[in-house]
């Protein structure tokens, strides 16, 4: 099971405590769009091998949306974040690349 | 190959069974083939075996990075059925369900195909519509099925509780030539059938990279060295992600984890599959006793084959409910496979934007299934270069088109 602390209250919350809200920092792309940009609004996702970032709602907690830095192979959760960013915090990226010497690094 | 029969086991028998042959080579890679197909799963020797058998074309290898029917295609709950809301997808699972009918004789090898009959439950009013509605669909598909009553569900599975804690059995959609196979049985026959054709099926051997030129696909790097090929079909449900990638283009799919189980085995009490996507359990009484039990996806991305512990509580708390007598059972195994999800929760058969290379993956929660459709669809579309009738709604351009299949809707669970 996976544990997360949400950002906002400090609750080291179990995973039945949370939703998941998939991939995250996507552009949200709207009326007057390109077809391709629409598309991969609606549909396109990284599904990575390794460091994945998502949104997460501590939804029987606080209510609040939040960010998480999770590995998809091992589960190891890197860190957690404020939702209110378009990108991951320097200090978590740098952790993670500490820990994950292949890894690419944040691509939007 | 020498073909499987009575005879052979009286012949066999005669001397000691020392005569029995391997059922298919493991030869090393050639430098160049027609076709290489990545993934020797259901799906891969599925469209291997009509390429063969339909177009002719066996200078192919199979390519895997474990071994042969070792992902989701040794990890399914085996429910074949076919009694689907939208026009594309009933035509596929259908060709799939009757290709199943006569698999054994094609393959000379036993899959233990068994049209025990597949009931899907109705436990609420929106359910009831949908599936009276799915069962009008089906008959101008020219698929069988039919909506039937409380009475006649308790007559077909005696060991069910009709009048559940939360939610009661209000009626069913039934599908008598629906059932389960041997869903080892099916890898192996493929396999067998594809050697005996002399297709190469090489195992442990992964694929590092893909090689282009000119925006076409000219062979793959794999750990066994480089291969040539004219056309590539990459086949390889959760790590469609990685093989896209190498070929570089994007996908709408999401890997993630789906449970299943399996209890000890009992004497038979149940001789048809159930699907209760309400309470979200599905249960089906294998040849060897045990209950075979599909469990539930997670909500997030993950590779780790085995899921969280609490969907298996809720798959265990909906069985329970729906079937009192299995709850002291003990589960004997359990485990995960990597699937693969899209946006419409139906597949993708498709040309890719790198020539020659073709793609089938999406099948999510439910491959098993569509294993013999999926690959008579995949083999029309690497012989021609164009889809045919069966996967022509499945492009990858139906996303971007809002052309979709949705099944969503009517199976976001147990699909």
């Amino acid at each position: 099971m996976l544990l997360l602390t949400c950002p906002y209250c400090g609750v080291d919350a179990d995973e039945t405590d949370l939703t998941p809200g998939g991939e995250a920092h996507i552009t949200r792309h709207g009326a007057g769009a390109s077809d391709d940009d629409l598309e991969t609004y609606l549909f396109m996702r990284r599904n990575p091998k390794g460091v994945h970032f998502e949104r997460w709602r501590h939804a029987y907690g606080c209510g609040k949306w939040f960010h998480a830095a999770r590995c998809t192979m091992t589960l190891e959760v890197f860190g957690t974040y404020s939702g209110q960013t378009f990108e991951p915090p320097k200090t978590l990226v740098n952790k993670i690349k500490k820990k994950r010497p292949n890894w690419e690094g944040f691509v939007k | 190959m020498k073909r499987y029969s009575a005879f052979a086991i009286a012949r066999e028998a005669f001397r000691h069974h020392t005569g029995w042959e391997r059922a298919w080579r493991s030869p090393e890679p050639k430098s160049e083939y027609d076709v290489i197909i990545v993934g020797a799963g259901g799906h891969g020797l599925a469209t291997a075996f009509y390429l063969g058998k339909n177009f002719g074309i066996t200078n192919v290898a199979i390519i895997e990075k474990g071994w042969l029917g070792g992902g989701n295609t040794g990890r399914n709950t085996t429910i074949i059925r076919s009694n689907y809301l939208q026009d594309p997808s009933a035509a596929i699972y259908e060709k799939a369900r009757s290709l199943y009918e006569t698999m054994s004789q094609d393959l000379n090898y036993n899959v233990m195909f068994s049209p025990r009959g597949v009931m899907m439950l109705a436990q609420t009013e929106a359910e009831i519509r949908g599936y009276q509605r799915t069962a009008h669909a089906n008959n101008l598909q020219g698929v069988t099925t039919e909506y039937i009553t409380p009475e006649r569900v308790k007559e077909l599975c005696p060991i069910i509780e009709l009048k559940g804690p939360r939610y009661p059995v209000l009626g069913a959609l039934w599908q008598p030539r629906g059932g389960t196979a041997r869903h080892d049985a099916v890898a192996w026959g493929y396999a067998r059938a594809c050697s005996d054709m002399g297709m190469d099926i090489i195992q442990q051997c992964e694929v590092t990279g893909i090689d282009q030129s000119r925006g076409k696909v000219t062979g793959v790097q794999t750990t066994k060295g480089a291969i040539k090929t004219k056309k590539l079909a990459i086949i390889v449900a959760g790590n469609s992600g990685d093989l896209a990638q190498m070929g570089g283009f994007r996908l709408p799919v999401e890997s993630i984890s789906l449970q299943a189980l399996v209890s000890e085995p009992i004497k038979p009490c149940m001789d048809v599959v159930i699907m209760a996507n309400t309470v979200h359990g599905y249960m089906s009484q294998s040849d060897k006793g045990e209950m075979v039990i599909g469990g539930g996806t997670d909500g997030y991305n993950n590779f780790t084959q085995r899921g969280s512990y609490h969907h298996l509580e809720e798959t265990v708390r909906a069985l329970i409910e729906t079937f009192p007598i299995v709850s002291r059972l003990k589960m004997l195994r359990h485990w995960g496979g990597i699937i693969d999800i899209t946006g419409d929760r139906s597949p993708i058969i498709s040309k890719t934007p790198l020539g020659n290379c073709f793609i089938n993956c999406g099948w999510g929660t439910g491959g098993f299934k569509a294993i013999p459709g999926s690959g008579w669809a995949m083999a029309e579309l690497v012989a021609d270069g164009e889809p045919r009738e069966l996967a022509s709604a499945f492009g990858l351009e139906r996303y971007q088109e809002g052309r979709f299949i949705d099944e969503s809707v009517a199976a976001g669970v147990a699909h």
